[in-house]
């Protein structure tokens, strides 16, 4: 299969996203909150954010992977709970920096810890909001042809090259001088 | 070249555990037959994850999903637990690689078979997709072959 593979949901309004609406690289990542690859690539992405400052945007879609991982739907959906409070971004990083930890009792201290209201995404929670907007985000991804965790889209199309920093960042310049 | 769209299906029976043997043929509705090199490489167990978690998808559907390897029935037995895969591993090792060469995917430089996928109804080959060993393909393909069946 040497045809270039195709993000099937347009980024939209909806996506949890940082960097500017009208970057030159747009990348979608599927990620998975307990997933070690996701956790390793982390810190990568946020290099990547700050090399290319300005140019980039960042949209973090789930991807929980709960076979293998048995805390990882549980993450995702508290993160879309606290994201209904507008503080995506911070338990996103609050959970792959302590991603060794994601008891449940550990992730509702992370959520106090970015300040948002536990009872509030507790009960959102419950109210099966965010299992579907995570359920909707995994078809997504399955449908987009995501291989793995985490997979990457740049401008639309799966990236299958490397996403250490310097094979990605080199491949994001080439894009950027286009 | 793997078989082509419209080909017949060869029909086997493998062992999907150390004392139990799957038939393709006992399937009624569509089948997915996943052939991947091993069991353990990391590409594969991405590739059988994916699937995996997409598991419910294909099933909604009423699609059984198979894999296929060269490794022996103990062995698959070891790497599904361990990876928590929800569809049968079969082994094709007695002879080894005998199916992947009826499907014209078995690799002879390195006794391993093809990243390849295939979708079978009515015993028809209706879909199929070969991969280049080092890519997972994801499992978008062959779910849109299944849900063009229905």
């Amino acid at each position: 299969m040497s045809e270039k593979v195709h993000l099937s949901i347009p980024v939209g309004p909806d996506d949890h996203s940082r960097g500017p609406l009208d970057a030159k690289l747009t990348v979608v990542e599927y990620g998975d909150y307990q997933c070690p690859y996701c956790g390793q690539a982390y810190p990568i992405v946020e290099q990547l954010l700050s090399t290319f400052d300005g140019s980039m945007r960042l949209i973090f879609r789930n991807l929980p992977l709960a076979d293998m991982h048995p805390h990882a739907e549980a993450a995702a959906e508290m993160a879309e709970a606290v994201a209904l409070q507008g503080k995506f971004w911070e338990i996103h990083d609050a959970l792959y920096e302590n991603q060794r930890d994601l008891s449940d009792a550990s992730i509702l201290r992370y959520v106090e810890g970015v300040g948002a209201d536990v009872d509030e995404a507790t009960k959102a929670v419950a109210g099966g909001g965010p299992r579907q907007r995570v359920e909707t985000d995994f078809e997504g991804a399955i449908r987009s042809g995501a291989n793995g965790t985490p997979t990457f889209f740049v401008n639309g199309v799966r990236y299958d090259g490397s996403w250490m920093y310097e094979p990605f960042s080199e491949y994001l310049s080439e894009l950027l001088d286009d | 070249m793997a078989l082509e769209v419209g080909a017949d299906a060869p029909d086997f029976g493998l062992l999907a555990t150390p004392d139990q043997k799957v038939r393709l043929s006992e399937f009624k509705g569509p089948v997915v037959l996943i052939f991947y090199p091993a069991d353990w490489s990391p590409v594969c167990s991405d590739e059988l994850s994916m699937f995996s978690a997409a598991s419910r998808m294909f099933h909604d559907r009423n699609a059984q999903l198979l894999g296929i390897s060269v490794d022996g029935p103990w062995c698959h037995e070891a790497f599904k637990e361990q990876r928590n895969i929800a569809f049968p591993l079969l082994a094709d090792s007695n002879p080894k690689g005998g199916v992947a060469r009826t499907y014209d995917v078995y690799r002879e430089d390195d006794d391993t078979s093809e990243r390849a996928l295939f979708v079978i109804e009515n015993g028809k080959v209706v879909w199929s997709d070969v991969s280049p060993v080092g890519v997972n393909p994801g499992a978008d393909g062959a779910l849109r072959a299944v849900e063009a069946l229905s």
